[in-house]
């Protein structure tokens, strides 16, 4: 696909002026928030820094980090550094998991966001041209408003379905020629399967072409039946609420990891055990400090998601940075042998094996010096069992697959079904029963 | 061809006391049973009446249970019975995955074999006169 880029020259910017930019934008995003919130000039205090401090890009990790339950304790307004007539829009988390956290937006930190998402639209290969539909939802979640942002930024022809009424979805996308769908994944493949099951071949007969997908993680298969069912260009987009909303990364049609918008937020990425600085390359949690928000600016925030930055020059001509996929939350974050282990790494190994049944679970011991790492899995029913050859080299595969995907030895246990646990919500993979580990 | 039952057990303590008492309590007959074991698991193949609702009973018990497809013949109580049986096989390219005999009467010993091959195997048997076992010789058919 030819490039073509919605801000070229801050998209292609050489890195040397894209750091003085980046330098230059966080000294001032650092002192805004400094002399405007009340919180930074507390935390800074008890660190013993000042804005002034920061001379360099790497000086920033001298300051302290913001984290979920500081922005849950000032809710509502308490991390606002702008006076309430410049709010020009609030969104706020759930809150399903504690107190909700809320977020203000300036006009121009609305218009900033609206540039962020619009450069994805260009990495699927839409223009002023395309007709882009936003099925995600819309009020305080940000997908819906972030995407629909975007498509009026690049003055595409938006078409504000929000999520649901699924049927109605198919039809406006076939009868309006939507080019671009914006939504959760999940909902791009219901939307794909239920125009499957209304007769028609979205791929051939629909002119979509692109599909901007986030706010959920999504498996390498799902992506790909995506992209066959409705015959579409993929992006990945990586967004959150606390620091923007959907557009913060965006995939372009190399793949291989999401570009950071660089100019608008510096990314690192933390040991989450030390908070000390990794190596370009090597996972870790990653740590956002925005860089023009005017609102809620947000200095070293810990986003618990895991991932790493991927800084090899991309073939699509953009110098931004890119993250990797997310693979997991610092909470689900196994230590074992000193490797940091997800299980979503184990889950994305297990759904490449089509003989065993998606439900697994892990049992940690440390008997002895080294941690012992036992994978208790099942076959599925029409698995030839019968054969224990079979049964060993299912074993030998998953065994070597996973140890080369996570450097670690795992023990493979092929178990009687029903022994691992099925549970309605969220079923019970991992048993810890190492000494010294609670 | 014969159904063999084979249940997937786990090498843990009344396994397989527990998996029997479950076809006991479908009142279904066993004639035959062999285990073939490793460290962590075992599987045990099953000769018993109704065989498709023995597995019917032990999957709805949560077992990991199948009706698997064997071949069955036939040998004399002789030396070399059983070599005559396996050479012929070699010399057909029949593949063994695994086997196990065992004896009814004084006579005969019947012998089971799992195997992969192009051929129709039971076919080929008969073809070079082995006298293979039919179903209802050793258990009662569903």
């Amino acid at each position: 696909m030819e490039q073509t880029y919605y801000q070229p020259e801050i998209e292609t910017m050489p890195r040397e002026q894209l750091r003085e930019l980046q330098l230059k934008r966080v000294q001032e995003s650092v002192k805004h928030a400094y002399d405007n919130v009340k919180f930074y000039q507390d935390s800074f205090k008890a660190a013993g820094v000042e804005p002034g401090d920061l001379k360099t890009l790497d000086d920033l990790v001298k300051f302290p980090f913001v984290v979920k339950q500081d922005m849950r304790d000032a809710y509502p307004f308490g991390l606002f550094a702008v006076p309430q007539k410049e709010v020009a829009r609030i969104h706020a988390s759930s809150g399903t998991t504690g107190q909700a956290t809320v977020v203000g937006h300036t006009a121009e930190d609305l218009k900033n966001w609206g540039d962020c998402f619009a450069r994805g639209i260009y990495m699927v290969g839409g223009s002023a041209e395309s007709t882009i539909q936003v099925s995600y939802g819309y009020g305080l979640f940000t997908g819906g408003l972030g995407a629909h942002a975007g498509g009026e930024a690049v003055g595409c022809t938006v078409i504000p379905t929000s999520s649901g009424n699924t049927k109605r979805q198919i039809q406006m996308m076939k009868d309006l020629g939507t080019d671009i769908l914006a939504c959760t994944p999940s909902y791009a493949l219901l939307i794909a399967d239920t125009a499957i099951e209304m007769g028609y071949n979205p791929a051939k007969d629909f002119k979509i072409s692109g599909v901007i997908l986030g706010a959920e993680p999504a498996s390498e298969a799902m992506r790909q039946d995506i992209r066959e069912k409705l015959g579409v260009t993929y992006c990945d987009v990586y967004g959150l609420s606390e620091v923007m909303g959907p557009g913060v990364a965006m995939e372009c049609s190399v793949g291989h990891g999401l570009h950071l918008a660089e100019d608008h937020f510096y990314a690192e990425i933390v040991d989450p055990q030390t908070l000390k600085p990794v190596p370009d390359g090597e996972y870790g949690e990653l740590v956002f400090t925005t860089l023009t928000r005017r609102c809620s600016p947000l200095v070293r925030y810990r986003t618990r998601d895991m991932t790493r930055i991927i800084s090899e020059e991309c073939a699509c001509g953009r110098t931004h940075r890119k993250i990797d996929r997310i693979v997991g939350r610092t909470d689900d974050m196994l230590i074992i042998r000193g490797v940091n282990v997800f299980p979503s790494q184990i889950e994305q190994v297990i759904v490449e094996f089509p003989e065993i049944a998606a439900q697994y679970q892990i049992v940690l011991t440390n008997k002895g010096p080294l941690d012992r790492v036992e994978l208790n899995v099942e076959t599925v029913p029409d698995f030839p069992f019968d054969e224990i050859r079979k049964l060993q080299d299912l074993k030998r595969r998953l065994a070597a697959e996973l140890k080369s995907n996570l450097q670690i030895s795992v023990e493979i246990k092929i178990v009687e079904p029903k022994t691992i646990e099925r549970s309605e919500g969220k079923a019970k993979r991992i048993i810890d029963l190492r000494e010294g580990r609670h | 061809m014969i159904d063999q039952l084979t249940v997937f057990l786990e090498n843990e303590k009344g396994r397989l006391a527990a998996a029997c008492r479950t076809i006991a309590d479908s009142g279904i007959d066993m004639h035959a049973l062999f285990v073939a074991d490793t460290t962590e698991f075992g599987v045990a193949r099953i000769f018993c009446d109704t065989p498709r609702k023995a597995a019917d009973a032990l999957r709805d018990a949560g077992y990991r249970a199948s009706v698997t497809p064997v071949v069955a013949v036939h040998v004399p109580n002789r030396v070399g019975g059983l070599a005559d049986l396996l050479e012929f096989c070699d010399s057909k390219n029949i593949n063994i995955e695994y086997g196990y005999c065992f004896s009814v009467g004084k006579q005969t010993a019947i012998d089971v074999l799992k195997v992969s091959s192009e051929l129709d195997v039971e076919k080929t048997l008969l073809e070079a006169h082995f006298n293979l076992v039919r179903p209802e010789e050793i258990y009662q058919a569903d």
